[in-house]
């Protein structure tokens, strides 16, 4: 295996970071969006592993949460909508060594771009992948998501949304190659950052769904939960998430489970009521796609000028002697 | 009673020496017919001549069996000289049944007294009716004035091998190198590549089976030609038009080839997946169109331009990507061997109609570039001329060609490696303080791009309309800033591009005007016309978009000018289409538009090249209108 030159030059200037050097623009989401609880995670996240600014690339769609990449302070890559998985995928086979974040709404990822996202499954590339889920189109003003709860009264559906929600946790854990996948909600940040914390660790295509409020569109359907934390299922587990005592003494509703389980995980992941909150699923032996393509690899002239002889040669037709 | 293959003295027969032929072999697919031409077509090159094939393919992987529809073969032009296109009608065509054959008889694809060499196994088919369709079908070719001889293919086959049906075709390739006097040798060495990738044993039953329909020939086929070649002086490559653009890929120092199955481009893609990986190079297969495109921008932005590769269909769906990468800047080049369209069209057959979709498509205003291949030589080397001109501008470079050079097989001069070629390594040096993502020059609208991994250089990418520090920006200044060096852009390369050549005089009573495939054919017709005193001249486009310069005054030393697509137009003979109301084909449109000249246009859509002599027809008529 030869090295990337980029990666050798990595070591070479090894410097700290506050959480400042991560802080891009001043987010213009609404006030009491979840979007911003899920931003404090993330700088705080990139601050905790001393990430390089330069080496790290925030990639998202269109959406209220696709401008997640503007207010970081890192590269980023403000695609199209839906789009936001092939994007990232080129940019971590091209360059295996950038730390790549994935952000995308429900409709992002769940309707526009859902045939990306259960390729992205399989592919299964080493990113962090945070589904910010507010139930609802908030960019283009109210209009019903896939997430969003039967009868749901929006722009689109003013008598009412017509279908059951899609389960974005059944879906991705019923995808060949899943291999991380949890599930946070923005109201109890503790565990939000300590999930994207696994995430971040977890080697391969990291899934976290954040449930999130949209106080403009939406602001009322989370309230049962946020008035009784035993609407609440905390997961823990020595391999999973493991509570502070104040954590543990508010949210008593706790189930330990072995991430292992991927059986286990799709009946917990099947549960709306009481939500579930930790990591459900994780499986560091399944293979990475920029891995098993050999992404990274170097080449030179000499090699690519014997490339192209033996393949010309196949097909030369030489002068006679 | 069937002709077999026995100890029988040759015929006495002198070869006639020829200037060209056109050679036709035809089968139901599957029977190899294709394999029976190719192999034919390098054995000749290697002799020295000149060739071009033409494959004749079905739209179904297993059409039904003996269906005019599913007649699968392919064509081969020999000559002395180069050839730089399909030719004219058929003049020997070996057909494995009369259904294939009646197919190609009826759409006027063979030459009037055409020699046809027919399997006759049929005459003793189980099933009266294929007996009788077969018996009608030879008293109908000997009373059209056709030179018809019956061939035990079958009979002949399976005393050599257990399936005939698998066999025929290496016979037939035995009785063409007998008929058109090529080399043993050569022959059996062409089988050897062919099959090589098999075992020896596989080898040796083919070279065999040559053998033996070389014998047969010799003992009852009463006529020989012979079409002398000039000694290859240096060496050549033969390949198609979507292995050239493979080896262009490979040769122009990108390592990414992004793309989702598509006929007529995918072959293209089959070939870098085989060697791509040796030079460090990567063939993914995404999981659409779309995500081929994406993954390809995304691929450019953190590292070297990266390539995808598609056709009609598939293109639209790249569009929205495309205007992303040329809204953010992202270096890209997107292939598209265009088919017949609209909507899935003529998946196998050639057409020249995505022109004003690559040109003009996206929405908003998407200035991007549009260059065309204008043979087999020209698709390897346009594509390292399309990821140079995409880096140095930062831009999309559209790389068309057709299904009619996808197949299309035709030596030219073996490439010699330039390190020029190799894209240079990904700039991960500091970003001085102060410069801005956007810091577009004035006069050429470039600006230098920042690769992830360059300290000092973060910044968020968009598709939003934004400002010089890629901060989204509604307002009315930043966003005419943009859209006007990204424009500039094209510009900028428009200087650095070569005035067309005229082929024949610079002034005259007509002017052709081609793009794309059709260049060996539009300056064989007129150099035929010209031949016959017709003060005709061409001109082959290979930029579109930008256009070069100095194409106003070509114009003007011109009576005449009319374009020469394989696109639709429409006909002007209609009776309700008129000046006011007549579509044009697409470069007629574009430089109508660019020169405010009364530019004509001719074409065909028959999915098939268009023929040399169809278009000389058309140049004599065209002189004797008067000038519009």
């Amino acid at each position: 295996m030869t090295m990337p030159v980029t990666q050798c030059i990595i070591k070479l200037h090894e410097e700290r970071h506050d959480l400042e050097d991560y802080q891009g623009g001043v987010p213009r989401w609404c006030s009491g969006c979840g979007d911003n609880a899920i931003l404090t995670a993330v700088q705080r996240l990139c601050r905790d592993e001393n990430l390089a600014p330069e080496r790290t690339v925030f990639v998202s769609g269109i959406g209220c949460s696709s401008r997640f990449p503007h207010y970081m302070k890192t590269y980023g890559f403000h695609g199209l909508h839906g789009r936001a998985f092939p994007v990232a995928e080129g940019i971590k086979m091209a360059r295996p060594e950038l730390k790549v974040f994935v952000n995308t709404g429900d409709g992002d990822c769940c309707s526009i771009g859902a045939g990306h996202w259960i390729h992205a499954i399989r592919y299964n590339m080493d990113m962090v992948v945070i589904l910010h889920d507010n139930h609802v189109y908030g960019l283009t003003k109210k209009q019903a998501s896939p997430t969003s709860p039967i009868g749901f009264k929006s722009n689109t559906t003013p008598r009412g949304s017509y279908l059951e929600a899609l389960n974005p946790l059944t879906v991705t854990l019923g995808v060949q190659n899943v291999s991380f996948v949890a599930q946070a909600v923005d109201w109890v940040p503790e565990l939000l950052f300590d999930i994207i914390n696994a995430a971040y660790h977890h080697k391969g295509f990291s899934f976290i769904r954040i449930i999130q409020r949209c106080p403009e569109f939406l602001p009322k359907v989370f309230e049962p939960w946020l008035a009784d934390p035993a609407k609440t299922l905390i997961l823990t587990h020595k391999d999973g998430l493991t509570l502070s005592p104040e954590t543990a003494r508010t949210y008593k509703n706790q189930l330990a489970h072995d991430p292992a389980d991927i059986d286990r995980a799709r009946e917990i992941a099947s549960s709306e009521d009481p939500i579930p909150v930790g990591i459900l699923y994780r499986n560091p032996d399944v293979p990475c796609y920029e891995e098993v393509r050999h992404a990274g690899a170097m080449r030179t002239a000499a090699q690519l000028r014997a490339g192209l002889d033996a393949e010309l040669d196949r097909v030369t037709v030489w002068p006679r002697s | 009673m069937h002709a077999s293959v026995s100890p029988r003295p040759p015929l006495e027969k002198e070869a006639l020496v020829l200037e060209e032929h056109i050679v036709e072999v035809i089968s139901d697919s599957g029977e190899g017919a294709q394999r029976c031409g190719q192999s034919l077509g390098a054995i000749a090159a290697k002799m020295g001549n000149g060739i071009w094939t033409t494959e004749i393919i079905p739209a179904e992987i297993q059409p039904p069996a003996r269906s005019v529809a599913g007649a699968s073969g392919i064509r081969i032009r020999i000559g002395s000289g180069p050839v730089t296109n399909g030719g004219d009608e058929t003049d020997l065509v070996v057909a494995f049944n009369e259904q294939v054959l009646l197919g190609r008889v009826s759409a006027g694809e063979l030459k009037p007294g055409a020699t046809i060499l027919l399997e006759n196994s049929w005459r003793e088919h189980r099933d009266p009716k294929v007996v009788a369709s077969y018996l009608e079908t030879v008293k109908m070719l000997k009373e059209g004035g056709f030179r018809l001889y019956e061939l035990p293919l079958e009979a002949a086959c399976s005393k050599l091998v257990t399936d005939p049906r698998r066999g025929k075709n290496m016979f037939v390739l035995g009785i063409l190198c007998e008929i058109y006097s090529l080399d043993a040798k050569t022959a059996h060495d062409q089988v050897a590549l062919t099959f090589g990738k098999k075992d020896a044993k596989v080898v040796k039953v083919n070279q065999g089976l040559v053998d033996a329909g070389r014998a047969w020939a010799a003992e009852h086929i009463d006529f020989k030609f012979r079409i002398p070649a000039p000694a290859v002086k240096e060496p050549l490559v033969v390949v198609n038009g979507n292995t050239a653009l493979g080896l262009g890929v490979l040769a122009s120092g990108m390592d990414i080839c992004s793309m989702y199955p598509i006929t007529p481009a995918t072959s293209t893609s089959h070939y870098l997946s085989e060697c791509f990986e040796r030079v460090g190079g990567m063939v993914h297969q995404a999981e659409d169109e779309i995500a081929a495109c994406a993954f390809a921008v995304g691929a450019s932005y953190a590292g070297r331009c990266a390539v995808t590769i598609t056709s009609g269909p598939g293109y639209s769906l790249k569009q929205e990507v495309i205007g992303l990468a040329v809204m953010t800047e992202i270096p890209l080049v997107v292939i598209n061997v265009q088919r017949g369209g609209p909507s899935t069209g003529q998946p196998t057959k050639a057409e020249q109609s995505d022109l004003l979709a690559s040109t003009y498509g996206s929405h908003g205003d998407a200035p991007k570039v549009v260059m065309a291949a204008s043979g087999i030589e020209d698709c390897f080397y346009s594509v390292i001329t399309a990821r140079k001109i995409a880096e140095t501008f930062n831009t999309v470079v559209v790389l068309l060609s057709d299904a009619s050079l996808a197949t299309a097989q035709q030596p030219f001069p073996r490439p010699k490696f330039s390190e020029d070629w190799m894209a240079p390594p990904i700039d991960q040096t500091p970003v001085p303080e102060g410069m801005k993502p956007y810091d577009w020059d004035p006069v050429t609208g470039i600006a230098r791009r920042f690769v992830p991994g360059q300290p000092g250089g973060m910044h968020t990418l968009t598709g939003l309309a934004h400002d010089r520090a890629s901060k989204v920006a509604y307002d009315a200044t930043s966003n005419e800033e943009g859209l006007r060096h990204r424009s500039l852009k094209l510009a900028a390369l428009q200087k650095t591009l070569k005035t067309p050549e005229v082929f024949g005089d610079r002034t005259g009573e007509l002017l052709v005007i081609g793009w794309g495939s059709t260049k060996g054919t539009i300056e064989e017709a007129v150099a035929r016309a010209r031949k016959e005193g017709l003060a005709v001249s061409s001109m082959h486009m290979k930029y579109i978009q930008p256009m070069p310069s100095g194409i106003r005054e070509i114009l003007k030393g011109f009576e005449r000018v009319m374009t020469v697509e394989t696109a639709w137009s429409d006909l002007p003979e209609d009776e309700l289409i008129d000046e006011d109301n007549r579509r044009y084909s697409p470069l007629a449109l574009i430089l109508r538009s660019r020169f405010v000249v009364d530019i004509d246009c001719w074409g065909q859509a028959r999915g098939q090249p268009i023929k040399p002599g169809a278009l000389l027809e058309v140049i004599r008529k065209k002189l004797q209108e008067p000038p519009r």
